[in-house]
């Protein structure tokens, strides 16, 4: 790719403007800072999720708990930690799934092949894309659960695999899966409008004559000048998926409980009997969902500022 | 352009129609059985029997999604499940006007808040304050809805005492403060950006260097050739958007005890009451998709520039 006059790549040369970004840099440390700790819980959590100190039940910060505890002696900061690690999981599972594999590969094909494969292809979307934002999510989640829950238990009975339900597979599953129907669109999309543009170049005209196959043309060839605008669209779009991944928990069709998640932790510090008591246990799930998504929003728009500079 | 929007137009019916078979789908393949949520824990399985074939759940799936279409098509969304013998159609339409009008109110605060601020900072251009106040207000579009109501209702409710901390009392009652805030706060970032696009667009036109140079001062400069041209584009926009903006009180209705039609259609969800489903799932689509060609059809007529095709 490093083809571009002066040495410098495209990529290398948005990198160094985007070092000089100060907020995006922030941004991005502070959701490192955010996914290292998810990622480490079982190590740096202070507690278990689902340990119960009956010393300390609902009091507030203090040296030993350091976000305080809830109604049950559950110390908060150790379940935001186990929280942010569902998240992470569940967000990057659909961030690779949908949006990267499924997006992607339908976006090539379908701008690629162009005629009817396109056609299917960009009115399924359209039939997706037609649905409001998260009610399909909604109702993804809230049919699929049980099935899934079902058969996982009936996986578990007839096979030697054990506790999956109870490791929390069968959520992610459930999570990722309504997650996924919607977050593939835009990235098909965006794919086939950069394939569709750049199919009849001169380069991959000559890729053709030697008798490339279309899969490498896809993927050598195409998919490389798409990088740019794909990982915009998922910088840009990691915010709102958070933000879903959030409500679906809160409104109980995400993680169950005991396992803690940002959504349900809101749900339970954001009753009005819960802010009367036990304020402070809306303070670490808070900042944590409130820069999750604030980081990917101020960093998605940097990235598209420093890979589409002309767009400004 | 007219090709275009017949094309769409003609589009929207079969879409509509898949939208309503997916729905359906779903509906029936998901879990339980909404005779068993009707009679609750205990019942003869003879009474759930009959229960089952007076409201048709008998019959083949495929003929049941066919008769609610033909209804549907006529207007009649049938009876709600939960609620019996009342019609969906005058449910929903009870819902849906307590969500527009908590809507409506979020809007107002947006306006209020976001077009003055978007003149301010275009007027500001290239000083610290513009960029300033852009961020700021990404900040403020960030915060999780299920975060921002709790804070405003700790703030206003319990420490403050100005404002009921639950309920419902229409339009002119306090208790629509805390719904129009959070759900109007997070629109602001969007509207003050799009108002400083529109101006700056108006400020670099021919009439307002005329203006400047016969010497009128610059107020009446920014009120009567700048404001009003750059507010055009944005009214017509904003109209459009009106329509899909039922999809966002889901969390707000449900946390603030708000008789809406998001917390209604979560409620039908979990109840399993497929007709009110259903018919939510349609209108919001139709609303949903005519709303995106209007707002599509708004920008290319503003904007020559934007191509539909």
């Amino acid at each position: 790719m490093d083809t571009s006059i002066g040495g410098k790549g495209h990529f290398s040369r948005a990198f160094s403007r985007l070092l000089r970004k100060k907020l995006a840099i922030a941004c991005v440390t502070t959701i490192s800072v955010i996914y290292f700790l998810g990622i480490f819980a079982p190590l740096l959590a202070p507690y278990g999720y689902n340990e119960q100190d009956y010393q300390s039940i609902r009091e507030g910060p203090t040296f030993q708990h350091i976000a305080g505890t809830d109604l049950k002696g559950r110390d908060v900061f150790s379940r935001v930690l186990w929280g942010i690690q569902n998240t992470v999981i569940i967000t990057m599972v659909t961030i690779l799934t949908g949006g990267l594999l499924i997006g992607v590969s339908l976006g090539l094909i379908s701008g690629y092949y162009g005629g009817r494969v396109d056609s299917i292809i960009m009115r399924i979307g359209e039939l997706f894309a037609s649905f409001p934002d998260i009610l399909l999510v909604i109702l993804l989640a809230a049919t699929l659960r049980p099935r899934i829950v079902d058969s996982v238990r009936w996986l578990e009975d007839n096979t030697w695999l054990d506790g999956i339900v109870k490791s929390g597979v069968a959520d992610y599953l459930v999570i990722s899966l309504a997650l996924v129907s919607f977050s593939w669109v835009g990235m098909a999309r965006l794919v086939r409008g950069q394939v569709l543009s750049l199919k009849t170049s001169q380069y991959v005209e000559s890729a053709q004559a030697t008798g490339a196959t279309p899969f490498r043309i896809l993927f050598v060839h195409l998919l490389p000048n798409a990088i740019g605008p794909i990982v915009v669209t998922v910088s840009m779009g990691m915010g709102t998926l958070i933000g879903t991944e959030i409500i679906l928990s809160w409104l109980g069709l995400g993680i169950q409980p005991p396992r803690p998640s940002l959504g349900t932790m809101l749900l339970e510090a954001g009753s009005i009997s819960a802010l009367r008591v036990v304020p402070w246990m809306l303070i670490a799930p808070g900042i944590v969902a409130w820069s999750l998504v604030l980081c990917w929003n101020l960093f998605g728009d940097a990235m598209s500022d420093v890979l589409n500079p002309n767009t400004r | 352009m007219w090709v275009y929007i017949t094309r769409r137009l003609l589009w929207l019916p079969v879409l509509l129609l898949m939208v309503s078979a997916v729905t359906f789908v779903l509906g029936t393949y998901g879990p339980g059985d909404p005779v068993r949520v009707m009679l609750g824990t205990k019942y003869e399985e003879e009474t759930a029997d009959r229960l089952r074939s007076s409201l048709g759940l008998d019959r083949p799936i495929v003929v049941q999604y066919l008769d609610y279409v033909s209804g549907a098509i006529r207007g009649d969304f049938g009876e709600s499940l939960r609620y019996r013998g009342r019609s969906v159609g005058s449910l929903l339409a009870s819902k849906m006007w307590v969500s527009f009008q908590v809507n409506m109110a979020a809007m107002l605060v947006s306006l209020t808040i976001g077009l003055p601020l978007g003149f301010w900072i275009a007027r500001h251009q290239g000083t610290w304050i513009d960029p300033a106040v852009i961020a700021f207000t990404l900040v403020l579009m960030s915060i999780p809805i299920m975060v921002s109501i709790p804070i405003v209702l700790w703030g206003l409710c319990l420490k403050l005492s100005w404002v009921p901390c639950s309920g419902w009392g229409g339009f002119f009652d306090l208790r629509i403060v805390v719904p129009a805030i959070t759900m109007g706060i997070p629109g602001v970032a969007g509207l003050a950006r799009l108002m400083r696009a529109s101006t700056l667009d108006v400020f670099g036109q021919d009439f307002v260097r005329t203006a400047r140079a016969k010497g009128l001062r610059e107020s009446t400069i920014d009120i009567r050739h700048v404001l009003r041209n750059a507010i055009i584009p944005i009214i017509t926009i904003l109209s459009f958007s009106l329509a899909g903006m039922l999809t966002t009180g889901f969390i707000t209705e449900r946390l603030l005890g708000i008789p809406g039609v998001g917390d209604f259609a979560i409620q039908a969800i979990f109840n399993r009451d497929y007709p009110v489903i259903m018919a939510f799932t349609m209108i919001l689509s139709a609303a949903f998709v005519i709303a995106n060609l209007l707002a599509d059809i708004a920008y290319s007529l503003i904007d020559p520039r934007i191509r539909l095709s």
